[in-house]
């Protein structure tokens, strides 16, 4: 059951992101960094975190749930931490997958040549 | 150069004009809701092999950002995003895709201005707006709860 909502509320944030592809032109860039904010806010109001407990990785998949991430990262670290939390507590939720794409693309460039059509 | 620019702006519109909306929904909605589930199976099981909620849900990205880099590099991930679209795009394998294949295509423009700042194209301004995102609402968190 988990699966299926995973599934679909997965499914939902692509095809909604293919709608707006397909009618405003925008971006891959622009969707995504429109998606990592959508997530921060959606997070910061504390919809996105019910979502998680419903669909898991249906919601924590998609890029919104890398600005959920960093919403519930900066929540904690001014829970604990007070005004320096501020600063701190974005990048440190979301460090894990940040060092993982930058550490594995640059090896990535070494390893594999660009091929060019 | 101004009249290729609009030669071509008209046939990109002719092209937008027949991409079937519809289809292209519900294969980005069918990829991306199997990525989201192949999220969900790698969270179980990294919580099964003893890691927390958090840093299950941590690897599972790690883990999928590892396959969409491997996929970008044997030029695989590139025939399945043409079919997906937004599918592959919007689960944190399009960001690993965008990391790794531009920093692939920058590898000969040197290692320092070449993958190490071309590697940011895509991830430069999703970071960038996510973490200030995430400091603005953390400064409005600290207003509400700590002052009042």
């Amino acid at each position: 059951m988990e699966y299926l909502f995973a599934f679909v509320v997965g499914g939902a944030f692509c095809a909604l992101a293919q709608i707006l592809i397909d009618k405003t032109r925008l971006s891959p860039a622009r969707i995504l960094t429109a998606y990592v904010v959508a997530g921060v806010i959606l997070g910061g109001v504390g919809l996105y975190g019910p979502l998680v407990g419903i669909a898991g990785g249906g919601a924590s998949t998609p890029l919104t749930g890398f600005g959920y991430l960093i919403a519930e990262g900066t929540k904690k670290a001014v829970d604990s931490d007070g005004a320096v939390g501020i600063l701190k507590g974005g990048i440190t939720a979301a460090a894990g997958g940040i060092t993982a794409a930058l550490l594995l693309g640059m090896l990535a460039s070494l390893v594999f040549r660009s091929k060019m059509k | 150069m101004n009249a290729d620019n609009k030669t071509y702006a008209r046939y990109a519109e002719k092209r937008a004009k027949k991409s079937p909306v519809l289809q292209n929904c519900a294969r980005a909605f069918t990829v991306g809701g199997i990525i989201c589930c192949a999220g969900h199976a790698l969270r179980v099981l990294w919580s099964a092999a003893g890691l927390s909620e958090d840093d299950s849900g941590m690897m599972a990205s790690v883990t999928l950002i590892l396959v969409a880099v491997l996929l970008t590099g044997f030029g695989k991930f590139d025939e399945i995003a043409k079919f997906a679209g937004a599918g592959t795009l919007v689960p944190i394998t399009g960001f690993a895709n965008a990391v790794a294949s531009t920093a692939i295509e920058a590898r000969s423009e040197g290692l320092v201005t070449g993958v190490g700042a071309k590697l940011f194209t895509v991830a430069g301004p999703v970071i960038v707006y996510g973490v200030s995102a995430g400091a603005i609402y953390g400064a409005v968190y600290f207003v509400l709860t700590k002052l009042f």
